[in-house]
């Protein structure tokens, strides 16, 4: 695996030091209680990826896509983004859609795809979305959904709306021609779009060294006129910051900003993958060093805001939100066959209704 | 009413969907300034200015992407491919993005993206300036797919299509541009989706045909009508969904069908259509039904008149259905 140099051009905004303080000249000076419900909304995130793991393991949801390294990544940026913002995720980023009050059972409902899920069983797991927070519905295709965050920002813009869209994606992302199209289209218009990297060193099996030749992410946005901006992933509090600036900066009509947050997918990259495949468990050891969850704690202990007790509590309250969610959601019937015909069009055309009709009077395809 | 081109009706149509909702943008290659390579978007960029009549960067993909960010946020996006060839680059964006928002969404983000594109042969354009794609869209569930072959319903369709709820590839028979015109009805004029039009009664033979190829079966009809031959040509407007009643019915009365279009035959949409008169006329057919289609070649330049069906091809499938 070939080590990227270091680029001066774009150095690594870091607010959390080695020894758990922040750095004060960029510590974005949140107030203790949103620091701990910050802390809260990771754990709630840790413990649902580690309880869906354990229903796919054991048959009761039929695939996942975790997210646990990325907190920092998801939640950091969730936390900046206000009423009136769109966002445009990829599968990884639901700490997001909690930021925002997504409610929990609307994620946990999605993974089982039965009537508790207002998407209706159309799509695999970790395929959500929630119109009431203009959370835009994941697509699978990889990067898709960068020139849409950029047409829904013209549009607030052609309005004179002060609201912005985020796009989020991975490092693999950064090579499609959608990345392309949309950090250029964000560029010559500039719309108020961010532009979220989320750096976790993967694409399924593929390191970033194979997605690119230049020295970081961030460089690339300098091609398209934007301000390019690398931060540590891992570290909460500097993704809060830089996100927080580069929306305010979008809101504010200065433009688009891409971000790369550096940071590392501790598990698979889905339950399907077997990443012993392609790297090795020293470097999976070194990232958990720098868990995001953990650092956050040491920095809130420093505070004087955290002990043994209260980790203990937010782990088991977040714990017990995500089981009440799987309960709930499993009391669900499974999706009504007919529904596999509705919104399709707006309307039920003629055709669509002859196989609606064809299946669920049992004589198969004949009319 | 007032006589217009199909070219004159569309642009007459967008300038007055432009004026009558400020929802409405147009996008694409050379639309603003030059005001489309067909001259079709001519005098949006003078009168609604730059910030909604947007000369594009060239990458269709990112257009179409684009413009379903920009239907989620409010907008009415009408999308120009420059000529529907250029439409595989936005493939993607239209059959993985466009054509599934509202289903996969669980009818939580419709995006009514309007896609227009110049479609089919006939204007010396050679490989990629003459294909007809619509097969690729009507195999996309989610897709309203429409082509108009007379000025009246060009304005029609498209302002349904502006004003509709869904996504719609709205292919111009480019060949038809300048050499048809026709009544244009003034003020509104909708012409609702999956309803198709009897461009001429008769009471021998069916035959089906869209876009530029309607005036060829026109032409296929009066050839045959000396013989004492009365061919009714069904021009069903939009494609999908596809007014299989007038079909149906029309069938059922002659007998006899022919499916005429430009596409090339295999798993063109008239095996689609065929495969529904079969299903539903079966015991009213006479005659098998009939394709006429371009050939499963590459669209040629040198050798375009050979490739396109023409009146004579296609009063030979009528004549063949009536003799067997
Ligand atoms: C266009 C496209 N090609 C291939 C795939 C299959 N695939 C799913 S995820 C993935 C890797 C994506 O990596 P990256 O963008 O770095 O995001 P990450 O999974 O690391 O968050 C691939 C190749 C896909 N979903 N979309």
């Amino acid at each position: 695996m070939k080590k990227k140099a270091e680029s001066k051009e774009y150095p690594m905004v870091t607010v959390l030091l080695p020894d758990g303080m922040a750095d004060p000249a960029n510590d974005p000076g949140l107030p203790d209680p949103e620091l701990l419900a910050v802390f809260g909304k990771m754990n709630l995130v840790r413990a649902m990826d580690e309880k869906a793991i354990a229903l796919q393991r054991s048959g009761r949801i039929g695939f996942y896509v975790p997210s646990s390294g990325q907190e920092a990544c998801s939640v950091g940026a969730g936390y900046c983004v206000r009423e009136g913002d769109w966002l445009f995720p990829a599968y990884r980023d639901h700490g997001m859609a909690l930021m925002r009050g997504c409610p929990l059972v609307t994620l946990v409902a999605q993974l089982y795809g039965n009537d508790a899920d207002p998407t209706r069983g159309r799509q695999m797991p970790n395929h959500w979305c929630d119109q009431r927070i203009r959370l835009v519905s994941v697509s699978s295709p990889v990067a898709t959904q960068l020139p849409h965050a950029v047409g829904a920002s013209y549009a607030a813009k052609l309005r004179g709306e002060p609201v912005a869209a985020i796009a989020t994606f991975g490092d693999g992302g950064t090579s499609t021609g959608e990345f392309h199209a949309g950090m250029n289209f964000a560029g010559v218009f500039r719309t108020p779009t961010i532009f979220l990297c989320e750096n976790n060193q993967y694409a399924i099996s593929v390191h970033v060294s194979r997605q690119t030749a230049a020295p970081t992410l961030a460089a690339k946005a300098a091609a398209y006129g934007i301000p390019g901006i690398r931060v540590d992933g891992n570290d909460v509090l500097a993704v809060l910051k830089v996100a927080r600036e580069a929306l305010e900066r979008a809101r504010s009509g200065e433009g688009p900003t891409m971000i790369e947050a550096v940071t590392y997918r501790m598990g698979p990259h889905s339950t399907s993958d077997d990443p012993s495949v392609y790297r090795t468990e020293d470097e999976v050891a070194q990232w958990r060093r720098k868990d995001p969850i953990r650092r956050f704690a040491e920095h809130l202990r420093k505070r004087g805001l955290l002990d043994d007790a209260a980790e203990e509590a937010a782990r088991s309250e977040a714990k017990e939100a995500v089981q009440r969610a799987v309960e709930e959601v499993e009391a669900a019937p499974p999706v009504p066959v007919e529904s596999l015909f509705e919104d399709v069009f707006a309307e039920m055309p003629w055709h669509l209704a002859e196989q609606r009709d064809a299946l669920l009077s049992g004589k198969g395809e004949t009319r | 009413m007032t006589q217009a081109t199909l070219l004159q009706a569309i642009r007459d149509t967008l300038h007055e969907e432009m004026a009558r909702d400020p929802r409405v943008v147009v996008m694409g290659e050379d639309v603003g300034r030059e005001g489309g390579v067909f001259r079709v978007t001519e005098g949006l960029h003078a009168k609604f200015g730059p910030d909604r009549v947007l000369d594009m960067p060239l990458n269709e993909g990112g257009i179409v992407g684009m413009a379903i960010g920009m239907a989620l946020n409010g907008l009415r996006p009408v999308v120009e491919i420059e000529f529907a060839d250029f439409i595989f680059p936005a493939f993607d964006q239209i059959v993985s993005e466009l054509a599934k928002l509202r289903y996969r969404s669980g009818g939580q983000f419709p995006a009514p993206v309007v896609i227009r594109a110049p479609s089919g042969g006939g204007i010396k354009g050679g490989h990629y300036h003459s294909q007809s794609p619509e097969a690729h869209f009507i195999h996309t569930a989610g897709l309203v797919v429409v082509s108009p072959s007379t000025p009246a319903d060009a304005k029609g369709l498209l302002a349904s299509a502006i004003r509709g709820p869904d996504p719609v590839l709205f292919f111009e028979p480019k060949a038809l541009y300048r050499t048809v015109k026709g009544e244009v009805p003034e003020g509104e004029h909708l012409v609702p989706f999956g309803k198709g039009r009897i461009a001429r009664p008769g009471e021998d033979v069916t035959l089906v045909a869209w876009g530029a190829m309607v005036p060829v079966a026109e032409k296929a009809a009066d050839a045959v009508a000396a013989e004492g031959v009365r061919v009714e040509v069904i021009d069903p407007r939009t494609l999908w969904p596809l007014d299989i009643a007038l079909i149906e019915d029309s069938v059922n009365r002659t007998g006899r069908a022919v499916v005429l279009h430009e596409a090339p035959r295999a798993c063109g949409f008239g095996a689609e259509v065929a495969a529904l008169v079969q299903e539903r006329c079966f015991l009213h057919l006479k005659a098998p039904i009939a394709r006429v289609t371009g050939y499963d070649t590459p669209f040629p330049y040198a050798l375009e008149k050979t490739y396109l069906p023409d009146p004579e091809k296609t009063a030979g499938a009528i004549r063949a259905a009536m003799n067997f």
